[in-house]
């Protein structure tokens, strides 16, 4: 349990003093979902039903812009030789990192959503909807991600290949995501897409940090 | 320092590895008890890197056993992890992070906190004393090896796996490292190391890998 808390601390450091990343991710999210009404017109009949598709495709797309660097800078500056020989399960590291992408990515989407949501017209029901939804589905992306960026070290233009291999496992998430804030934005109740999306959450948790620490065992090999 | 029980044995029976389809070595015996050192020497691409990380158990064994106090070593991988220190070519250090930060990190990844004085021990015998807050980016290559070295020392682990510790360093922080791998003996620990240059380590053995090479040729050929 030290180890993870221990890699968690390192990584939020290292993001921190680094800077950018998380706000890169955050300026493209906000922008991918600016561009919609100027594409289509504020037309508020317009924007209204699309409103909960576009927040979560661009959602899902700028977190898999940030994902490509989660083991990488680790497998070129010998970090991820120090992971997999440290007297802790490879899998709980594989976790931490999860965690501190999260926080970096997930949170401040979850924090920006709502006001993305007002520019697109999404009514003010909605808005609990859509935030617990990525309050849930924002971590599953993360976990799923660390099983991609794993695959693809080692690989050139590993951020195109990963973007291609994890888009499709998203499509769970982004379905049943945009489904509880179209169902609030129709009055219909919300709980059972967020049920199913917990119920993602909790396999995720518990099969991809197996998933990705055999991936990162092989691409040390 | 690594004041481990003193008692310990590694062993490594008929081992062959096999890298991108080329076998590098086969039926390569070694065995190490505490406090005794063990030389990898032969040419470039004869396995001496592949061998450190089988040990590390990095990467896996084509055939044969590896064997610490006779029971297989990697059966549990993160007890063997905790039973070595692996030291490559790539140093493992976060650029962004300074010194301290850098060792830290070693250390709470091994379950230990440190205090100050804990970093001054750690520290000091590689001279890296006033460079403690120092941003590791702004270190030399000499420097930093030397900060990868603290590794070692920054939590006790009773085997030391190096691949070339030395490169970079000058004759006083060679000197430096000497002394800390004669400590890290003296205590019951053992030392593995590839090198082409001359370290010191008294009663050391050499192992030649070019030795157990012969398959290799054979290999290119079929």
């Amino acid at each position: 349990m030290t180890a993870f808390w221990a890699v968690l601390r390192h990584d939020l450091r290292l993001i921190l003093r680094q800077g950018a990343d998380g706000l890169l991710v955050l300026g493209f999210f906000v922008m991918a979902t600016a561009m919609f009404p100027f594409a289509i017109g504020p037309d508020a009949g317009v924007l209204m039903p699309i409103a909960a598709g576009v927040l979560w495709v661009c959602a899902l797309f700028a977190a898999t812009l940030s994902l490509e660097r989660l083991f990488l800078a680790d497998y070129e500056d010998g970090t991820l030789e120090l992971l997999a020989l440290t007297p802790a399960p490879l899998e709980v590291l594989v976790l931490a990192k999860a965690a501190a992408h999260w926080i970096v990515t997930g949170v401040p989407l979850l924090i920006v959503a709502p006001m993305m949501g007002m520019l697109l017209n999404l009514p003010a029901t909605a808005h609990m909807a859509l935030f617990i939804a990525m309050l849930l589905g924002m971590p599953t992306l993360s976990l799923l991600g660390a099983v991609g960026s794993a695959l693809v070290l080692g690989a050139r233009r590993g951020g195109m290949l990963l973007t291609l291999l994890l888009l499709p496992l998203t499509l769970p998430v982004l379905i049943f995501g945009a489904a509880a804030v179209e169902a609030a934005q129709a009055g219909r109740p919300w709980s059972s897409e967020v049920t199913a999306l917990g119920g993602f959450l909790i396999a995720a948790l518990v099969l991809t940090p197996w998933a990705a620490a055999a991936a990162l065992r092989q691409a040390l090999d | 320092m690594g004041a481990m029980e003193p008692t310990h044995s590694f062993t490594g029976a008929a081992l062959a590895c096999r890298r991108g389809g080329r076998l590098v070595f086969a039926g390569l015996d070694f065995a190490l008890a505490a406090g005794q050192a063990l030389v990898l020497r032969g040419p470039n691409g004869s396995g001496k890197s592949s061998l450190l990380r089988l040990m590390a158990g990095l990467i896996r064994a084509e055939a044969g056993v590896l064997a610490w106090d006779g029971q297989d070593a990697l059966d549990d991988r993160e007890t063997h992890a905790g039973r070595l220190h692996f030291v490559g070519h790539l140093d493992g250090t976060k650029l962004a992070l300074t010194v301290a930060e850098n060792i830290q990190f070693w250390a709470r990844l091994r379950g230990m906190t440190l205090d100050m004085a804990a970093l001054t021990t750690i520290i000091e015998p590689l001279r890296l004393m006033r460079l403690a807050a120092v941003p590791a980016r702004l270190l030399s290559a000499g420097q930093r090896r030397r900060l990868a070295l603290t590794r070692l020392i920054a939590a006790p682990a009773p085997l030391w796996l190096l691949d070339e510790p030395s490169v970079g360093l000058d004759d006083e922080s060679l000197a430096a490292f000497e002394t800390l791998l004669a400590a890290h003996r003296a205590g019951g620990g053992m030392v593995v190391a590839a090198t082409h240059t001359a370290i010191a380590l008294p009663e050391a053995r050499e192992l030649r890998l070019d030795a157990f090479a012969r398959g290799a040729d054979l290999d290119l050929i079929a």
